[in-house]
């Protein structure tokens, strides 16, 4: 049951990065506040148009009200929903709902960090848990090495076909401006590296970056006449299956099996459909399940998937155009990175444009694998 | 003893024993331990004791930076069916493969009573 969405009636009508990379002297709300500005901006709208917050912040449980204070105006709606990295997309269903209805008219989705000029670790909003903690896992990290080894198991899947997720994100990120790492990157550069909690190595994990992304959202008849070419909200849908790792059950099949459905059946299309895909690859484990669980390839074959570069520059499915979180941009929650490059691909404005790209997923993780949410998006021609 | 289900849980660790709840309706056995059953909300359960056997299912080793010694961290699946979080002690960090059989015990030498396993 897919559940009713108002199919292409909202649309991004404006997006925008800033500070990825290294940008010291801000805090996480000044970040998010100038991709907000940026992304209105951007869309040709001013910042009296927008009358609905959406926002998650490391620091701040109240970033709604710090933003809405900060930008001097008076939401008629403000979220702070937290489910981690996947956050972004099921404020992207609130909001389309909300525009629908007309509720709200203009809703900006905003997100900053500096996790690497502020702390230089990861500042991590999640409670300790009491079942797991006295055991040491590296959390974020050990729940995904205990999936990758369970999937190793099952599956044969091996570290070389990981580094081959690894190795796709930085050819990508080579070539786009804004990517983060950049440089040679190899299958046997990564298999050589420092194992942290086996078996995944440093070259298996995401970047700890600054960065902020945000989206305006409008109906989509408003879209068509702003300034850029209006991106359609065509599903979005997301899942929770648990919290801790040790509560996940099979641990090879996440709930993206389920928020992947949901999406495809509201925006009317499958995986063949899909141009070009942009996950959240916080570990390169999380490439594989989701390329699975998605439905672009069977269970248990997503390492063969990945497999000969068919996910880098010039394969057959564009994956991570932007390289991702593990090469381009990760201030802690990549998820709404995601969703602006698929954004700027179906405008053709992409740093590594997949040519005619029409119809892209955007996908994105919270917590430990804990929450996954898809969101399909068209172009201009979907409205 | 009154208090939560974990606090239950917790006295009985510190008391040697490990609990698991059984729900009477279903038969099914659930840890952590909580206030109903997960899925159905059914609130007609009761205590059993577990057998201690279980089964690795999946394992990390984490390293440290030396001379800190690397260490595993497991998800046992235990023969009553519910799964945790733990390590297994007794033998190289990396040798608690998936598949190994083990067996619990509770490990008093730190703060609190901590549940870990050894081989079986």
């Amino acid at each position: 049951m897919a559940g009713t969405f108002p199919r292409a009636r909202t649309a991004i009508a404006g997006a925008a990065t800033f500070g990825i990379g290294v940008t010291p002297g801000f805090e996480s709300l000044e970040l998010a506040a100038q991709a907000g500005l940026l992304a209105i901006a951007d869309a040709g709208l001013v910042l009296s148009d927008v009358d609905a917050l959406f926002i998650c912040l490391p620091d701040d449980f109240f970033a709604g009200l710090s933003l809405a204070q900060y930008y001097g105006i008076s939401p008629r709606y403000t979220d702070c929903n937290r489910t981690g990295g996947s956050s972004f997309i099921s404020h992207m269903t609130v909001a389309a709902m909300m525009l629908d209805a007309g509720y709200i008219d203009c809703a900006l989705i905003a997100y900053g960090s500096n996790q690497r000029s502020g702390t230089g670790k990861l500042v991590s909003a999640f409670k300790p848990n009491p079942w797991e903690t006295p055991y040491r896992p590296l959390i974020p990290l050990s729940p995904y090495a205990l999936t990758a080894a369970r999937h190793f198991h099952e599956f044969g899947t091996t570290r070389a076909q990981l580094a081959e997720v690894a190795v796709a994100a930085r050819a990508w990120a080579n070539t786009n401006p804004e990517a983060f790492a950049k440089g040679p990157l190899t299958i046997e550069d990564c298999l050589a590296a420092r194992m942290v909690s086996s078996p995944l190595s440093v070259r298996d994990c995401c970047l700890v970056t600054d960065g902020a992304a945000a989206l305006v959202m409008t109906r989509s008849n408003r879209a068509r006449d702003l300034r850029q070419p209006p991106v359609a909200v065509l599903g979005s849908a997301a899942a929770t299956w648990f919290s801790a790792i040790s509560q996940a059950g099979d641990l090879t099949t996440t709930s993206a099996a389920e928020s992947g459905p949901r999406a495809y059946a509201m925006a009317g299309v499958g995986p063949a459909d899909i141009d070009t895909v942009q996950l959240y690859d916080a570990f390169t484990i999380n490439t594989i399940l989701f390329l699975e669980d998605l439905g672009f390839c069977a269970k248990g074959e997503g390492g063969a998937f990945v497999s000969g570069g068919r996910i880098a520059p010039g394969g057959a499915l564009p994956v991570n155009t932007d390289g991702g979180g593990l090469s381009c941009v990760h201030p802690g929650m990549y998820g709404l990175f995601a969703i602006v490059e698929a954004a700027r691909q179906l405008r053709g404005q992409a740093a590594n444009q997949v040519p005619g790209a029409e119809v892209a997923l955007a996908h994105a993780n919270g917590g430990t694998l804990s929450s996954q949410a898809t969101v399909i998006l068209g172009g201009p021609a979907t409205l | 003893m009154t208090g939560s289900p974990e606090t239950v849980w917790r006295a009985a660790l510190a008391d040697g024993r490990v609990l698991l709840q059984r729900a009477r309706a279903t038969g099914n056995t659930f840890f952590p331990p909580r206030l109903a059953e997960p899925g159905t909300g059914n609130t007609d359960w009761e205590w059993v004791e577990a057998n201690g056997l279980g089964t690795v299912y999946s394992i990390t080793v984490v390293n440290q930076k030396p001379p800190a010694a690397p260490y595993n961290v497991v998800l046992v699946d235990l023969d009553e069916g519910p799964r945790l979080m733990s390590r297994v002690e007794g033998i190289p960090p990396e040798a608690a493969t998936i598949g190994l059989r083990v067996r619990a015990r509770i490990d008093v030498t730190g703060e609190a009573p901590v549940l870990v396993f050894d081989p079986a």
